[in-house]
């Protein structure tokens, strides 16, 4: 697809030839200095300004939920922080999407699969600390295992138990996905709708393979009655607090890593390949390496999000494969606002906020609200939310253009 | 003894057209003689059967067989011939055997079994045999041909061996002597086993193998000479058998692939052609499809008593349903994000969603049924073990009709030549002065339309609910990929061929498990060839 409309991208190529693929084009040779302190200023603002108002409101919770009694005014209920941690593994997963799509132009419609293999790998973790206290305590297998007649943990499943190993499958399980996928597909060059619809059919492919009894994952009621984690209580508040705490620090900590990604050479390659692949390629660069690269970061960061989602909603299963899953993923960051960190957090904290508040009052508006939603993204909005903002990181947007042109080279 | 029953009918119809007096006395043959079963010796009986089956009345078989079953009894009160049956609390229920009307249960003393012997049982099977073998109807003859083949009895085989040269019907006479090869193959000398064998050979009926196979078990510690021979050569029969049964077994995968196929081609082709021209991805493009089931569901609901033809009615209005849904959604939302395919696909996602959500409101999240009219159930039996089935057999021949005319309509009209235009170069074709806005319109019009049409079908095979069109529309994007896109024979060869391979897979994969291989390799399939089997040539289809 990569030059489909060959012509109608004549028009631009001449602006852009002239201006090479420097970022800082827009801005006039005589306030370069100025501009560039300002540009940095912006950068490190929304960053500090991200991170500020996340340990504020971490800390808010936090605080509430601990020192006030039930009842009071200002207290938090236990729910609520495990509401606020599901919201916060979203943004961390939209804050991988955007990587992704939002920065290199590929829009993975598969991102849900890794979410749920980082679950899945936390999920068995879980599954495996519950011991001899399943509903048929057996010892060594968990309780899906027991009821298929298994005698044996698969060999896959090896390790399990120990949370070294599970810290390292929550990346590896999905960095590998990516890779092999992310090979095959970069190197042949598949790109556009045709990547999007590979990446939703390779999704659509694991939930039916974990849909199986046989697989040896859980099968349809996926992995669940999780107990502890670490020694502790899955069901104390302090656990739950923690999680919530340790949801936060991850998300600032992958705020990070995207910021300092998109900002380094790197990242800056990445992003001209989403403006002009053919370009990068002919000036010498291998895009399908810097995608590659960024498409297993992308997915590593989905994983981590999977697997702290998992213990503050006590379950994992196949739907969270679901071709709709990885989809309102997009959402999320098309409304916050692609090509923008801050814009995917918000999107995907604002998205995941309305659809708890819309299926508690009326559950049958809520998929007219999302496939509105995404209809008048699209057309009114296609800088999202932080699109509007009449903001200081104005600047900041006009260096990531997201003109036509750019999308069709994506 | 079919002459006698055929002179018997002539008899009666010349009757018939003699004078309504003699039906009557005709038809009250029956009462009569039903009169005169209670007070029949045992020893008379036989004769007075014979008679009761001579009159050929439909009442005769249902009759006989109860008196096999030992439930004809008469009412001691008037000598009627009812049939009993107890029930829970102990009471006769009685039915009617002329009239077939229930009467009053009643209790035991009231009525009388009519008494039956060994003899006059072995009579009975034997005349009810011979009752469905010259029965009128092919099907009942071919029944009992059936019956006979799996329990073979005496009776029957005397009964065939009588009938089979007077058979009129081909079908019938060709089961009649297999039957009668295989009663020679089971009794018979080695001579007539040996003629069997070679004749029987060709024959695909279950129960010939059966045979087969029982008189090889029974024959395999033998140690004569003649039943070596014999056992080689049912060895070698059955072989030849189960390969022929191979060979039809290999046809049926095939046809059931094609029938995937021809569904996969309805749901692709309008895709394809969408994709081919505009570029764009309409995700909506399954719950046009929803839609088109859901016409016919409307149709069927709305004209209850046109079931027969609801199928040819909701065709049409599938299409201009759906199409005409097609057309708002290009007009109002895909037009303003002309270049943008990625954004194009996330807005007819998000109006895919809002289509469901509308059909989920207004009919409700459960299946709706869509009966099936009476010319698409049955199946064509062409030979014991290869039978097609009339709906998938219809919905092939209908899905190549449609990739026909369609693609008459892009080769021969010059909306055909103004869609291929606009679809190699836009630009050149708008400066050609081809209104490409309306191009596009119609395009997808006629996509969605068509995608109407699949779901018109899709409600014959498969349940109609909101969800119905979210499972092809990836299985459909992989059929456009895999034949290449603009190309609607590419469409053609790789959704025959997907399904094929998903059904050839099925019997040892399960159809879960086919369904990720199929997956799996297209994704490793696109790595080779990335344009799919049939590339579109030139710059432009980069």
């Amino acid at each position: 697809m990569s030059t489909l409309t060959t012509s109608s991208t004549t028009s631009s190529s001449t602006a852009d030839t002239n201006t090479g693929l420097n970022d800082s084009v827009t801005i006039p040779v005589n306030h370069d200095m100025k501009s560039m302190f300002l540009k940095k200023f912006e950068q490190l603002g929304s960053l500090h300004f991200v991170i500020t108002l996340l340990f504020i409101s971490t800390l808010y919770v936090t605080v509430c939920n601990l020192a006030f009694a039930e009842g009071s005014f200002l207290h938090v209920s236990d729910y609520t922080v495990s509401l606020f941690g599901k919201y916060l593994c979203y943004a961390l997963l939209a804050l991988a999407v955007d990587l992704v799509w939002g920065y290199c132009g590929i829009l993975s419609l598969g991102h849900g699969a890794f979410f749920a293999l980082g679950g899945y790998a936390m999920g068995m973790y879980l599954m495996r600390q519950i011991g001899d206290r399943g509903v048929y305590g057996n010892p060594d297998l968990p309780d899906f295992m027991v009821f298929l007649n298994w005698t044996e943990m698969p060999w896959y499943w090896a390790g399990s138990d120990s949370v070294l190993w599970m810290v390292a499958m929550v990346f590896i399980g999905p960095g590998v996905l990516a890779y092999v996928f992310g090979t095959l597909a970069f190197r042949s060059r598949v790109s556009g709708v045709y990547l999007s619809i590979m990446t939703q059919a390779v999704t659509y492919a694991l939930m039916l393979a974990f849909f199986r009894n046989e697989m040896g994952f859980g099968g349809n009621n996926g992995l669940t009655d999780f107990k502890e984690i670490l020694g502790f209580s899955l069901q104390s508040p302090t656990t739950k607090l923690a999680l919530f705490v340790a949801t936060a620090v991850a998300l600032a900590i992958g705020y990070l890593v995207s910021h300092y990604i998109v900002n380094s050479k790197m990242g800056r390659v990445v992003t001209a390949i989403r403006d002009a692949e053919s370009r990068v390629r002919f000036v010498g660069f291998k895009p399908e390496h810097y995608k590659l690269w960024i498409y297993v970061v992308s997915a590593m960061l989905a994983g981590v999000a999977g697997a702290l989602y998992v213990p503050q909603v006590g379950i994992i299963n196949p739907g969270e494969f679901s071709p709709l899953n990885s989809i309102e993923m997009v959402v999320w960051v098309a409304i916050g606002g692609r090509g923008t960190l801050y814009g995917a957090v918000i999107g995907a904290i604002l998205v995941s906020y309305a659809k708890t508040r819309f299926t508690a009052i009326m559950p049958e508006a809520w998929l007219f609200a999302l496939g509105g939603l995404f209809v008048l993204v699209t057309l009114f909005l296609p800088k999202g939310i932080s699109g509007l903002l009449p903001n200081i990181f104005a600047n900041k947007n006009k260096q990531q253009p997201l003109s036509a042109n750019a999308e069709v080279k994506s | 003894m079919l002459r006698i029953f055929s002179v018997l009918i002539a008899c009666l119809l010349s009757w018939q057209t003699l004078s309504s007096e003699a039906i009557a006395a005709a038809e009250s043959k029956l009462p009569s003689l039903f009169k005169q079963l209670p007070s029949t010796k045992l020893s008379k009986m036989k004769g007075l059967i014979d008679q009761i089956s001579a009159t050929n009345e439909p009442q005769v078989p249902a009759t006989l067989e109860y008196l096999l079953n030992g439930e004809l009894y008469y009412l001691k009160a008037n000598k009627q011939i009812v049939r009993a049956k107890v029930n829970a609390n102990k009471r006769y229920e009685l039915t009617d055997v002329l009239t077939d009307t229930p009467l009053e249960a009643v209790t035991k003393s009231a009525i009388k079994k009519i008494k039956t012997n060994n003899a006059l049982r072995g009579k009975i099977r034997g005349l009810l045999a011979l009752l469905d073998l010259t029965s009128a109807d092919k099907d009942i003859r071919i029944k009992a041909v059936k019956q006979l083949l799996d329990k073979p009895n005496s009776t029957g085989i005397t009964a065939v061996t009588a009938l089979v040269n007077n058979e009129p019907d081909e079908d019938v006479r060709e089961l009649m002597s297999v039957a009668l090869l295989v009663n020679q193959l089971l009794n018979d000398g080695y001579e007539a086993k040996l003629a069997a064998i070679k004749q029987l050979k060709t024959s695909l009926e279950p129960a010939v193998k059966n045979a087969m196979s029982n008189q090889l078990e029974a024959i395999a510690d033998s140690t004569s000479e003649h039943d070596k021979t014999l056992a080689a050569e049912l060895t070698k029969a059955l072989a030849d058998i189960d390969d022929r049964k191979g060979i039809f077994e290999f046809l049926e995968t095939l046809f059931f692939g094609f029938s995937l196929g021809s569904v996969l081609l309805l749901a692709a082709i309008g895709l394809a052609i969408t994709f081919g021209v505009m570029g764009v991805i309409n995700m909506a493009h399954g719950e046009m499809m929803m839609l088109g089931a859901y016409t016919t569901y409307v149709i069927q609901q709305a004209f209850p008593q046109l079931i027969e033809y609801s199928l040819l009615m909701a065709i049409p209005a599938a299409f201009l349903v759906s199409g005409f849904v097609g057309v708002l959604i290009e007009r109002g939302v895909i037009r303003h994000l002309k270049g943008r395919p990625l954004e194009t696909l996330l807005a007819t996602f998000g109006i895919s969603l809002i289509l469901q959500q509308l059909v989920r409101s207004i009919f409700s999240p459960l299946n709706r049924q869509v009966a099936s009219p009476e010319w698409m159930s049955g199946s064509w039996q062409i030979n014991p073990v290869f039978s097609l089935t009339y709906n998938r057999l219809y919905i092939i021949i209908f899905s190549l009709m449609v990739f026909v005319a369609l693609l008459m309509i892009l080769k021969k009209t010059s909306l055909g030549l103004h869609v291929r235009a606009v679809s190699q170069n836009r630009d050149m074709a708008r400066a050609l002065s081809i209104k490409s806005d309306w191009v596009d319109a119609i395009t997808f019009g006629l996509g969605s339309g068509i995608a109407g049409i699949a779901g018109v079908v899709l409600s014959q095979l498969t349940n109609v609910g909101p969800n119905l069109g979210q499972a092809y529309i990836i299985d459909s994007f992989l059929v456009v990929v895999f034949g290449g896109v603009g190309n609607l024979w590419g469409t053609l060869v790789a959704a025959m061929s997907l399904g094929s391979i998903n059904k050839f897979l099925e019997p040892m994969t399960g159809s879960v498990l086919a369904n990720i291989i199929v997956l799996v390799g297209l994704v490793l399939f696109i790595q080779k060839r990335p344009k799919g089997l049939f590339p579109q040539k030139g710059r432009s289809a980069d």
